[in-house]
């Protein structure tokens, strides 16, 4: 069986696939700082040629890290996100990096469209009205709006941001977007920069990966353009948007509104959200439902597969790529 | 698109007068009732306005603007209507003052001749409603707000016998006892989809018409079904809820919810808003279910003979239906048992369609997966035991209106 480098903490019954298939080479329940874990490595029978990694956690995927494990042509990585991974440097060593592809696309979309839902009707904001008794004491709550006739802009419309498309649509939406090229398939405006876009939506989605260039791509600029009435989804990644000019914006109302499940410095959250009702907050769990973690268990065995193979990975990454 | 709405009453000849032989666009036409008086039979033309405007009433009534409940009164000219001259680019009517297209100006005789009719007619405002529709009422009519007296009893003493409309909610029960304080009312306007809270069968008696607003909310309650859903099976107010108490103190800190999208959607009632909320959870790949009284003929969706089966097959099952002698308690026990500890009730209807006590201690001892709440059995009173469930999703029933949808 080959060797698998493990960098990242599975479920027992990933654990358990996982061994029916590999030598796994499991670096956090070693205990040993890495250098040494991965000075270890090529020692072994068979030095591991492929590495699950995932984002979020200490291990980056960096020259140090791939000069330590030489003998590593792979990279899967269980999440979307491959910030975590330097591509350039990979690509310069001919190491092919994979990420989950599709798996979590679903149900990103799904909370995306949830998040939105929660901040126009304020089902949070109620729910804590009724729990601490206003409802009887106080009357009856504001009502929110509805999403039919609204413009939607969705920033990057890969996998995720096309699903959020298709959804918004049912409720009546206007879909339209912002994202590297434009492309020719889908019938939603085209924007080639944020702020126009922003200029033209009552709501935002940020659906992009994070880069160089998608970072704080959501400014000071693009809040004040969206409007007084304008509302901002964020299930990307906390730095796609400048966290202290969305604060900012919220207090002085020039945004109506957020959605937010990821943050700039997690898992802090700006104190000052905690007394806006125009505002969800959420902990970066778009993607946790039981659905998507046995699909993702599925799908990195599905990679690893192809890479001991010699087959094409199923979802490689590339250098210059914004991925989903 | 924003319609001014203009009330018309005993405008019979006039209008009669003034719709013959022109062109009128009469699309959207907010029709409340029709009926010719009987004065006004000598002006009628080959085609009468009623003619004339039979097609549109169907037209209105699939727009769902607003819908004749009693029957059997003498005859009334009630017109709710835009009319525009598109011949000769003006505007004929009562009191319009358009907010679009602005550059249609009334002719001022009319104008003049509608506002005097108009100014005197005394309409009842049960509940600030809608700011909009306050201002409104109050520029058109001679208004009065029941919120406004105290006691309440000493309005009607002194305003009663002349109040011919009353514009009402959900909040206040039209039954005997009122309709006897208000001798002179001609018509009932609840601003609202249901109408439960009306005694339809006394209302008739005394020859007073009765209208909702069928189609204005459909858009809304179907956004809010699906909202509840979302919201419950992925449990977003509960995230809230964590973050803002402090407790995310680690990255990776979660729980695996279930996903919504694929899940079997289960709709009691698939009228306007059953079908509204279809359509919106069939781009989420839910297959979708439905009872009602009739099969209907609906390739894509499932239709299931009883409640209880659908709910069997089903992963959310919807309230959608309206509120009567045969929906009160539809989800009881049995329905709830069928649903199972995976699954959700969104209930959008009106508390009374579900057993509320059954429902509590399904949902505290998990033998029902969650539930998205918008109406209770006595609002609003909420049953505590329901505050501490994570997989609950609780909001004030919204009988308030929002600001777009004043216009209709």
């Amino acid at each position: 069986m080959p060797a698998i480098l493990l960098c990242r903490r599975p479920e027992a019954s990933f654990s358990a696939a996982l061994r029916e298939r590999f030598r796994v080479l499991d670096f956090l329940a070693s205990g040993e700082p890495l250098p040494a874990f991965l000075a270890a490595a090529p020692a072994a029978p068979e030095p591991p040629r492929a590495a699950v990694v995932t984002g979020g956690c200490s291990v980056r995927v960096d020259a140090w890290f791939l000069d330590a494990a030489p003998s590593i042509r792979c990279v899967v990585s269980t999440g979307a996100g491959v910030d975590h991974i330097d591509l350039a440097e990979c690509a310069r060593r001919g190491v092919a990096v994979a990420n989950s592809g599709d798996v979590y696309s679903t149900d990103v979309a799904d909370y995306a469209v949830g998040l939105l839902l929660d901040v126009l009707r304020q089902l949070s904001a109620a729910g804590r009205y009724v729990r601490r008794g206003s409802w009887a004491v106080q009357g009856d709550y504001p009502l929110g709006c509805k999403l039919g006739g609204k413009r939607v802009g969705i920033i990057g419309l890969g996998n995720i941001g096309s699903r959020v498309a298709k959804r918004l649509e049912a409720f009546g939406c206007v879909i339209q977007y912002n994202s590297r090229k434009p492309k020719d398939s889908v019938p939603y405006k085209y924007f080639p920069n944020v702020h126009d876009l922003a200029v033209e939506s009552d709501m935002l989605i940020v659906a992009c990966a994070l880069n160089k260039e998608t970072r704080h791509i959501v400014n000071k600029n693009v809040l004040e353009a969206l409007g007084k009435s304008g509302v901002i989804v964020n299930i990307g990644r906390g730095s796609n948007i400048d966290e202290e000019e969305l604060v900012l914006a919220l207090k002085e109302g020039k945004i109506a509104g957020a959605g937010l499940d990821v943050f700039e410095h997690e898992p802090k959250v700006p104190a000052e959200l905690f007394s806006m009702d125009n505002v969800v907050l959420s902990r970066h769990i778009a993607v946790f439902t039981k659905e998507s973690r046995s699909d993702l268990h599925a799908h990195t065995i599905g990679n690893l597969e192809a890479f001991f193979s010699g087959q094409p990975l199923l979802s490689p990454v590339q250098a210059d790529s914004v991925v989903q | 698109m924003r319609q001014a709405t203009l009330l018309l009453r005993s405008l019979g000849p006039k209008c009669v007068e003034l719709m013959r032989g022109r062109d009128w666009d009469l699309s959207p036409i907010l029709l409340a009732y029709l009926h010719l008086p009987a004065s006004a039979s000598k002006f009628v033309p080959p085609f009468s306005p009623f003619r004339v405007l039979r097609p549109y009433v169907s037209l209105a009534t699939r727009q769902g603007t607003v819908s004749s409940q009693a029957g059997g009164a003498p005859p009334r000219l009630f017109i709710l209507l835009r009319l525009v001259d598109m011949s000769s680019s003006s505007f004929a009517g009562t009191d319009c003052q358009f907010t679009h297209p602005p550059q249609l100006h009334p002719p001022p005789s009319v104008l003049a001749a509608a506002a005097m009719a108009m100014d005197s007619l005394s309409v009842l405002l049960l509940y600030p409603v809608n700011a909009y529709l306050e201002q409104e009422l109050d520029r058109r009519f001679s208004l009065l707000r029941l919120w406004e007296h105290s006691p309440p009893d000493s309005l009607f003493r002194a305003h009663g016998p002349a109040i011919r409309a009353v514009v009402g909610y959900p909040g206040h029960k039209v039954d005997a006892a009122l309709l006897d304080a208000l001798p002179s009312l001609e018509i009932f306007s609840s601003f609202s989809v249901g109408i439960d809270h009306v005694d339809l069968s006394e209302c008739r008696e005394r020859g007073i018409r009765v209208t909702n607003t069928p189609d204005v909310l459909t858009d809304d309650v179907a956004d809010l079904a699906v909202g509840l859903a979302i919201a419950a099976l992925r449990k977003i107010p509960q995230a809230d809820r964590y973050v803002r108490a402090g407790l995310w103190k680690a990255k990776g800190d979660y729980t695996l919810t279930t996903r919504f999208s694929g899940k079997r959607v289960g709709i009691i009632g698939l009228g306007r808003i059953g079908l509204a909320i279809a359509t919106r959870v069939e781009a989420f790949d839910c297959p979708v279910n439905y009872y009602q009284r009739t099969q209907k003929e609906y390739p894509n969706y499932t239709y299931y003979h009883s409640v209880v089966e659908l709910a069997a097959n089903s992963d959310v099952l919807v309230v959608a239906c309206p509120l009567n002698e045969q929906t009160r308690r539809i989800v009881n026990r049995e329905v709830i048992e069928a649903l199972g500890p995976k699954g959700v009730l969104i209930n959008i209807g009106r508390g009374p369609h579900v057993d509320e006590p059954e429902l509590v201690s399904a949902l505290v001892e998990g033998r029902l997966g969650g539930a998205g709440l918008d109406v209770f059995e006595d609002e609003p009173n909420v049953p505590e035991a329901l505050f501490t469930l994570d997989n609950v999703v609780l909001v004030p029933h919204a009988v308030t209106l929002k600001f777009e949808l004043k216009h209709n």
